[in-house]
């Protein structure tokens, strides 16, 4: 089974956000980049699968040479093999194609994207590249199991969950309880240093959307204290002051 | 042109977030000068169908096979993308639930749209482009995002916008999308839903507790709180990682982001990985025995003290309240 699994690289969960250019970029000074944590959900998921020479596992990432700790790290996991693709990644229709056009140069059984990316949220890339592949997806999966050329998902949705299975092959988008994180020992660490990483080219993707400022959310008044004794007067402010009951 | 929204449904009835985003796609038609559709798919009757004109929608596309008794995305995309183009609509509005969160960028990519994901606020328009607003790094910051493809798909972020009544008579038209077998190849086995509980990822409400509480033994307290008020409960992650509650009821960075009006966090210490997912709430209530804990610096409301003391009074609090 060959099963690639697409990679971000995000500001860590901890980092401060702030703008420059006069709040229309992002400002990456002093930032310190991760790989996604559910794309490293997704990593570690597909090396389990191909544990046992019962597959391969790619990495893809569309971004600078500046990512490259992020795959080393992913190589470091237990990925076999990676791919750069060579370019800003501009937004989550830009990033799908370029790893659509690679897909299309392939043959995959299963494609691992994360539920979303921890910066932009958009759960976006997933979607697109499952419409431009024409693949069956499935999103916030929880749970994959894999049976010769059927894949059995569980997803999670509002107020449960549901199980699907697919023909492989498919696109699924990774969420908490796939798998365990999988901590780099020193050996992988050591093998990382000599996997393949090939870098390719991008391809031209029309523009359908830009970020054109980003703000700061205000922020809330000071907390209002209320006396542990007089718990009546928390009732009385949700209802005539905060309106919410 | 027109505006076109796909109403989501669960087992024939409507959900709070979808219609919001009837009320949502009203206001844009209306921003817009154009008329207005909605688009049913699956079996959802006539009585319930109607009730879409409380929303000011006059027409509803009501798609009913058999084949898409359940949900299947590249189906349901087909088809959303098919009933938009049927409509000639150039705005596709839908929730940013999960199963729209899947849907979104198929049909977007099937009509070359422009995708608003995560939608917080109406457009503001100045000729093709269209400015939308979203959080983005869980919730440190918004974006404006600009929408300059001609097509524009928007995925209504819930419990941003309340459903808003302008009554109008409902026409339902029948329409027989163009599907082909390849868009089947997922099956659906099984759905496990707890019905007897408010799901939490659209719940007004939300009662949430972690640590603190010591126990899974202790919950009975939370889920008492939850009861009075309607609400949904939640977790933080060692709570869930623990196996003292269910995975699906953690929130933050790592779990479910939530919105609802009004977030009761007990015990929990507030993390930035926890805040990430609860601080677009609109009112926060933390109770934590640690003056210092860092929820109360974002919280509205606050109380001091032990959690197996005051959660029980707030709940005959609010009993009485809801009594009288
Ligand atoms: C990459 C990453 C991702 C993460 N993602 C998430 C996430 O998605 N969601 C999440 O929640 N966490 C996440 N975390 C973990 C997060 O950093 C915190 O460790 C976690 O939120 C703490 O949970 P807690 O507040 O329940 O527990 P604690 O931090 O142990 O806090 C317990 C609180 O309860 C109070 N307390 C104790 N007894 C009582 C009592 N009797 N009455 C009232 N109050 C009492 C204490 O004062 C304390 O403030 C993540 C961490 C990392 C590194
Ligand atoms: N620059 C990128 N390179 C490769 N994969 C990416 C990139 N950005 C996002 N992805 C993948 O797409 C998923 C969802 O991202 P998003 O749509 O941005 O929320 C991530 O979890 C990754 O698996």
């Amino acid at each position: 089974m060959k099963i690639l699994v697409c990679i971000s690289n995000v500001p860590d969960t901890t980092s401060k956000i702030t703008f420059t250019d006069n709040n229309t970029a992002f400002n990456a000074a002093g930032v310190q980049y991760i790989i996604n944590p559910y794309d490293e959900i997704a990593l570690s998921k597909a090396v389990e699968l191909a544990e046992g020479g019962k597959g391969t596992v790619t990495v893809i990432h569309v971004g600078e040479a500046s990512s490259e700790p992020t795959i080393r790290k992913a190589l470091a996991i237990g990925a076999d093999e990676a791919v750069r693709v060579d370019a800003v990644p501009r937004d989550a229709w830009f990033v799908a194609n370029q790893i659509a056009q690679y897909v299309k140069s392939q043959q995959f059984d299963m494609i691992l994207t994360g539920r979303e990316s921890i910066d932009y949220n958009g759960s976006k890339v997933q979607g697109y590249l499952a419409e431009l592949l024409r693949l069956p997806s499935v999103s916030i999966a929880k749970k994959i199991t894999v049976e010769g050329d059927t894949a059995v998902i569980e997803r999670e949705i509002e107020g449960g969950k549901e199980v699907v299975s697919a023909t492989l092959p498919v696109v699924v988008g990774t969420a908490e309880g796939v798998a365990e994180p999988k901590i780099p020992n020193m050996r992988g660490i050591m093998a990382a240093r000599t996997k393949p990483l090939t870098v390719i080219q991008p391809v031209e993707v029309d523009s359908l959307s830009r970020i054109s400022a980003y703000e700061t959310p205000t922020p809330r008044g000071a907390v209002k204290l209320i006396d542990k004794d007089d718990i009546s007067q928390l009732v009385a402010l949700l209802h005539t002051e905060a309106k919410v009951i | 042109m027109s505006v076109l929204v796909y109403i989501e449904n669960i087992d024939g009835h409507f959900k709070k977030s979808g219609l919001e985003t009837l009320s949502y796609a009203k206001a844009v038609a209306d921003q817009t000068g154009q008329p207005v559709a909605a688009l049913s798919i699956g079996n959802v009757d006539r009585d319930t169908l109607e009730t879409i004109g409380t929303y000011g929608i006059p027409k509803v596309i009501r798609v009913d096979k058999e084949q898409l008794k359940q949900f299947v995305n590249q189906a349901y995309a087909t088809v959303i993308a098919d009933v938009a183009k049927h409509v000639g609509a150039q705005t596709v509005v839908l929730s940013n639930s999960f199963s729209g969160k899947a849907l979104a960028p198929r049909v977007a990519a099937k009509l070359h749209a422009a995708l608003a994901d995560g939608a917080s606020s109406l457009p503001a328009i100045e000729g093709d482009v269209w400015q939308i607003r979203k959080t983005v790094f869980s919730s440190k910051a918004i974006a404006v995002e600009e929408l300059t493809a001609r097509t524009k798909v928007i995925a209504l972020m819930p419990n941003t916008v309340e459903p808003s009544e302008a009554p109008t008579a409902v026409q339902i038209e029948d329409y027989e999308p163009n599907i082909e077998d390849t868009d089947f190849s997922t099956i659906v086995k099984d759905i496990v839903r707890a019905t007897d509980k408010v799901a939490l990822p659209d719940a007004e409400i939300v009662v949430s507790a972690g640590r603190g509480l010591k126990g899974p033994e202790n919950w009975k307290i939370v889920e008492e709180l939850a009861e009075v008020l309607g609400a949904a409960t939640a977790c933080s992650k060692p709570v869930s990682d623990a196996g003292w509650r269910p995975h699906a009821e953690h929130v933050g960075q790592t779990g479910l982001a939530i919105s609802p009006k009004l977030y009761i966090a007990i015990g929990i210490s507030g993390a930035i990985q926890h805040l990430a997912g609860v601080s677009s709430s609109k009112t926060i209530v933390v109770i934590n025995k640690d003056p210092e804990a860092p929820f109360f610096k974002v919280a509205d409301y606050g109380i001091v003290g032990d959690a197996f003391e005051i959660v029980p009074k707030l709940t005959e609090a609010l009993k009485a309240y809801k009594n009288h």
